[in-house]
């Protein structure tokens, strides 16, 4: 056997020692040593918030928390993922509630509970402000925290560290749902477009792309691809 | 003058026209109110487990952005007009100078923000205004008098407990009472001022407050007031919205509206207040006494 000239580091997965190669994320290290993720693993390029990760490094104190995804694994480290964040989601109906100034606190009464430790904003892999949004909902400020929440990936770390048990993601995400049903200044171009859509401006070529066979739609892919960069250079 | 401010959940949600009328009041005086660029909950209530450290971040994280805007503005003050929001900033702020190995451990948890030098000093308006303005002043710079308005001063609890953040005297407290004098109301004083509003137990124990409102209302009613100025939203609450359930367990029962102090302050600059926003409306006392 040819002799491995990778430089490999020593990880702990779920207490097991395994050897992996350096620089892989920790999501590849943990599938480098054989484990398939069923769950916590998504699009893989930081967008889905699948791959909650907890972890520690080799002697620090610090438990820290990531996407696996977009986090190296380095030498000593302790490792695993988190399948699924268990956490409430409160059931509204969006055309029935109004953006009154306590509506989050009455489907999220436990954003109340917060003591301004910031834990949660240490713990976002989007470094997004989460105390301050949590902090914006106590007020009553819904634009505010729609506006500092935009970014969220909704992995749902936030929630897994809080020690006050908010659900900062599932809040937040009532919060953009009001923002945008009641507090939005309406866009007069997506109104404009609907209205076209209604019209049927886009029925012929919906129908054309729905009869095209796959090698036609995989070269007009291409070729959009390459004009888009063309256009962009 | 700039004066770092902090307005606290209440004031931005509920009870905007406390802070309106304050803001509108202060730029008479050509006092602008610098609301910190962050700020959190204060705490809402003074955690008496004073060791559970984690209890008192939130208000420390508030004085560290008040002792950095300080060191903008060149003043070590931080106001408050809500008395819950005074009272918890105060006591903590108590802490932290009374006890530096706490102290440090909340310096070395905030890892965010820059140390909490404990050299901040929270001041209520009314007291801010007693000693950095004066009483006087004010008056003399009112618009109009407030024609007699027979107003009961309420000061629950907050502003006089405890002992070592009080802003006025605990059973016979003189503030209000005096600034309103100059300002031309009449000053009711009945044996209920600092009687406690009931407080949180509106929420699960709602019979509580709706007594006690009945009796604070009652008495002030019978010693003469026409109205009630306080300090505290949660006060304000449970005196103003409650007495629907009086009145709904005492039909016979006689509404009283209730004012911000910073309401008659502005009503005092000539300006209008907002009479919508609350739940036994004004208009009818003001107008008894030409204030419309």
């Amino acid at each position: 056997m040819e002799e491995n000239k990778e430089k490999t580091i020593k990880v702990y997965i779920m207490g097991k020692e395994h050897q992996v190669p350096e620089g892989l994320t920790i999501m590849k290290a943990i599938e480098y040593a054989g484990y398939k993720l069923v769950r916590g693993a998504g699009c893989r390029a930081g967008f889905c918030g699948a791959c909650a990760t907890v972890y520690r490094k080799a002697n620090e104190y610090k438990l820290r928390v990531a996407l696996a995804c977009q986090t190296l694994a380095e030498d000593g480290m302790y490792l695993t993922e988190i399948p699924f964040v268990p956490a409430n989601k409160a059931k509204y109906e969006l055309e029935k509630i109004k953006p009154s100034p306590n509506i989050i606190l009455q489907y999220y009464p436990e954003v109340a509970r917060c003591v301004a430790c910031n834990t949660c904003t240490k713990s976002c892999p989007q470094d997004l402000k989460v105390m301050d949004y949590i902090q914006a909902m106590k007020r009553g400020d819904i634009a505010r925290a729609a506006e500092l929440s935009f970014d969220c990936v909704q992995c749902g770390l936030c929630a897994a560290r809080c020690p006050a048990e908010i659900v900062h993601y599932h809040a937040a995400q009532l919060a953009r749902r009001l923002y945008g049903k009641y507090l939005a200044k309406p866009s007069p171009n997506l109104e404009k477009r609907i209205k076209e859509i209604e019209e049927g401006k886009y029925d012929e070529e919906i129908k054309r792309l729905k009869s095209m066979g796959l090698e036609e739609m995989k070269k007009r892919y291409m070729e959009q691809q390459k004009n888009a960069e063309k256009e962009e250079a | 003058m700039d004066i770092p401010y902090f307005p606290g959940c209440s004031l931005k949600s509920n009870t905007r026209y406390f802070e309106d009328s304050a803001r509108e009041f202060f730029a008479e005086l050509g006092i602008n109110l610098v609301e910190l660029p962050e700020w959190n909950c204060c705490g809402t209530v003074y955690s008496l487990t004073t060791d559970d450290i984690m209890r008192h971040i939130a208000s420390v994280r508030n004085l560290v952005h008040a002792q950095e805007l300080g060191k903008k503005l060149g003043t070590n003050k931080l106001m408050t007009l809500c008395a819950m929001c005074y009272n918890t900033l105060a006591q903590v702020n108590a802490l932290a100078r009374s006890r530096p190995d706490d102290l440090k451990t909340a310096n070395e948890f905030i890892d965010d923000l820059p140390d909490y030098e404990a050299q901040v000093e929270v001041v209520h308006a009314l007291s801010f205004l007693n000693e950095n303005v004066s009483f006087e002043k004010v008056a003399k710079l009112a618009k109009r008098k407030l024609n007699g308005l027979r107003v009961a001063p309420y000061y629950g609890c907050l502003l006089v407990r405890p002992e070592h953040v009080k802003i006025d005297d605990r059973e016979k407290p003189a503030l209000m009472p005096k600034l309103f004098g100059l300002l031309g109301a009449t000053v009711v004083d009945f044996p209920y001022s600092v009687e406690c509003c009931g407080s949180y137990h509106t929420v699960n124990m709602k019979d509580v407050v709706v007594e006690k409102t009945r009796t604070i209302i009652g008495s002030a009613r019978e010693n003469g007031a026409d109205a009630i100025v306080l300090s505290c939203p949660l006060c304000e609450f449970n005196l103003d919205e409650r007495q629907k359930d009086v009145r709904m367990k005492y039909p016979g029962f006689e509404r009283m509206p209730v004012f911000y102090f910073t309401e008659l302050l502005a009503l005092a600059m000539g300006k209008k207040i907002n009479m919508g926003a609350h739940y036994v409306s004004p208009e009818n006392v003001l107008k008894k006494y030409g204030l419309v």
